[in-house]
């Protein structure tokens, strides 16, 4: 069942369930973070409104600078502000930031330490019918590779939201990754959210060893590891979910503890495989409680144009695929 | 008004002192360029004991000029100023690219508080100096009273992220931002115009609405009218191109791109570079030549 303690939406496994683009979390939550501190600024590369930074662009106008089509410069000029004693965030399509600016992040804001904001808008094959030039699958693994680096992949807009308004307080080079299209709101704004903790969303009641499983999800994907619960829990399984909207730091403890707890583990991130949520979750495992797990990702392979649901099937990251690997890593174990 | 005959002198003997300060760091370290810091310590010298607003015994204090290195590979003329001009010993020097040095072989800020930011990686200077200059502006208007200063070399404007800078400052008419390039016409593999041509340069930069000017990167009189003429432009941001002989100082070295990335290693060119340094005290007539009038 649906862990109380986390005050989810209770509409959350209705049909109707509502949708919100995770990108208007993050609008809402940079306009709250703009109004608590005039020290935060907005820098976007010529994509001001579908990054959901428009209202800040509004609201604070002298407080925004347009970059044009330049993702290098929008990291470095980001890093200039950032000495001056800003808390820049800088939008674009994730693909070009930190795709195409990584050295520059790498060097004027994690090497200089400056605490300069990055959303990666449109992340994930779900961006769709864009094609696979533009859907960032290596984003997480680019810069959780970044020593100082922050990176968070919210489940949904309040998640964003409250991830963005977190993210604002620290001063910390922090990665925010948002996806492309609506997805289904599953937190509340009474859901417990901080930086570098992962939250129990679902816990069975069944108390079965053998059949005892943990989902760990990140991003939007939460929601259909949440449903594939549901439906093992039914079954009889005693499965647990995990929300890892903080990919670094990794909540070591938490995901030590339902290792031991469950002793089978299955990842999911709308990401490669390579370098994701996954591996640094076999990283933190391998070194301290090895447990079976099998990876849902995208496989070494780029995307292609199609419906969002399409590529989700064609590329085995759906609720089946999840299903199948949960059968798989139960009989590793 | 020109810079005052005293003046002149006392910038010369500043730029020999922190010559041989280079060619001793260089010769210590056993690696690091030879042909940049040489031919840029005219301009860090006029910079730091002249024109910048800087504190040695308070180097975070608000008010001061920024300057960015952005080719950070120049960095002995860096570190060699800074000590120079009170920043920190200058028996520090000797230990450039050593273990646990505060010199890193490209400038890190965070193990040298006095730096405005970390370089190495070519062509992100000048958008980081448009940053700051920018969050200036933001916080206290146009005439903020601060400058910032970038410098840069002209084989980084091979980098698309120099001229994204360049177009950016253009475009916010950034009036208290400076740009010197140090055009000495060589890089890494050979010289400038046969690695990637950049002439013509200032049309270049006057097609992104800089004020341009051209001058003796070696002649103080010079750089100081230029600096001014950058300070009195209300509209636009300024860029310097200053024309400079690589490896200046040594003169077996002088203008030859093969110097860009190496230091005196050989015993035949330690020689040199000791020669040089023991000609360097008579190069006070050098710097008095009809070149520097």
């Amino acid at each position: 069942m649906l862990n109380p303690d986390q005050k989810l939406n209770p509409k959350l496994f209705d049909a109707d369930v509502e949708q919100i683009y995770i990108r208007t979390g993050f609008g809402e939550g940079l306009l709250k973070a703009g109004e608590m501190d005039q020290r935060v600024v907005g820098l976007c590369a010529d994509l001001v409104e579908s990054t959901h930074m428009l209202g800040f662009k509004m609201k604070f106008p002298e407080r925004y600078i347009e970059i044009g089509v330049a993702e290098q410069n929008l990291a470095t000029v980001a890093s200039g502000m950032a000495a001056m004693g800003k808390i820049p965030f800088m939008t674009s399509y994730a693909m070009f930031s930190p795709g195409r600016n990584w050295e520059q992040i790498r060097t004027t804001i994690c090497y200089n330490n400056v605490p300069v904001k990055i959303a990666g808008a449109h992340a994930g094959i779900s961006v769709g019918p864009d094609g696979g030039t533009h859907q960032a699958l290596e984003d997480m693994a680019i810069m959780r590779a970044l020593p100082r680096m922050v990176v968070i992949s919210p489940c949904d807009s309040i998640e964003a939201r409250k991830a963005t308004i977190a993210a604002a307080k620290t001063p910390d080079p922090t990665y925010i990754r948002l996806a492309r299209e609506k997805t289904p709101v599953m937190t509340t704004d009474d859901t417990p959210f901080q930086i570098g903790k992962a939250q129990i969303v679902f816990k069975s009641k069944n108390s079965s060893s053998k059949n005892s499983v943990g989902i760990i999800a990140t991003g939007a994907l939460l929601y259909k590891a949440l449903k594939v619960a549901k439906k093992l829990d039914e079954e009889g399984k005693n499965v647990t979910v995990l929300n890892v909207s903080t990919i670094k730091p990794l909540d070591e403890q938490a995901i030590i503890h339902l290792a031991h707890e469950t002793r089978a583990l299955v990842t999911v991130e709308e990401h490669q495989i390579a370098g994701g949520m996954g591996s640094a979750v076999a990283e933190c495992l391998a070194a301290h409680f090895p447990v079976p797990i099998e990876f849902i990702g995208v496989k070494d392979q780029f995307g292609q144009s199609g419906r969002p649901d399409e590529l989700i099937e064609l590329y085995e990251m759906g609720e089946k695929h999840i299903y199948q690997a949960v059968q798989k890593v139960l009989i590793r174990k | 008004m020109s810079l005052a005959d005293e003046k002149v002198k006392l910038l010369e003997q500043k730029a020999l002192d922190i010559r041989r300060s280079i060619i001793e760091m260089l010769i210590e370290a056993k690696s690091g360029h030879t042909a940049g810091p040489l031919d840029m310590t005219d301009i860090f010298t006029y910079l730091y004991f002249h024109a910048l607003k800087h504190d040695q015994k308070n180097p975070s204090w608000q008010y001061r000029d920024r300057l960015v290195l952005s080719n950070g590979h120049i960095c002995p003329v860096l570190y060699a100023t800074l000590a120079h001009a009170g920043y920190f010993p200058l028996s520090e020097l000797n230990t450039l690219r050593k273990l646990g040095s505060r010199l890193q072989g490209h400038p890190h800020r965070e193990w040298l508080s006095m730096l405005e930011t970390s370089s190495g990686p070519l062509g992100s200077g000048l958008s980081q100096t448009v940053g700051m200059a920018l969050a200036d502006r933001i916080d206290n208007g146009r005439t903020s009273g601060k400058q910032f200063y970038c410098l840069m070399s002209d084989g980084e404007l091979d980098c698309g992220n120099s001229w994204e800078g360049a177009m950016l400052a253009g475009k916010e008419k950034l009036q208290n931002l400076t740009a010197i390039i140090d055009r000495n016409n060589i890089q890494i593999d050979g010289f400038t115009e046969d690695i990637m041509p950049l002439n013509p340069l200032a049309d270049k930069w006057r097609a992104w609405n800089w004020h341009v000017q051209e001058v003796d990167g070696h002649n103080f009189r010079d750089i100081d009218r230029a600096i001014g003429e950058a300070h009195a432009v209300f509209d636009k941001p300024s860029v310097i191109i200053a024309y400079t002989i690589p490896s200046k100082g040594i003169p077996e070295f002088e203008r030859k791109f093969e110097w860009h990335g190496k230091p005196p290693t050989t015993p035949g060119e330690i020689e040199a570079a000791h020669k040089a340094l023991k000609e360097i005290r008579t190069m006070g007539g050098k710097v008095e030549s009809p070149h520097h009038s």
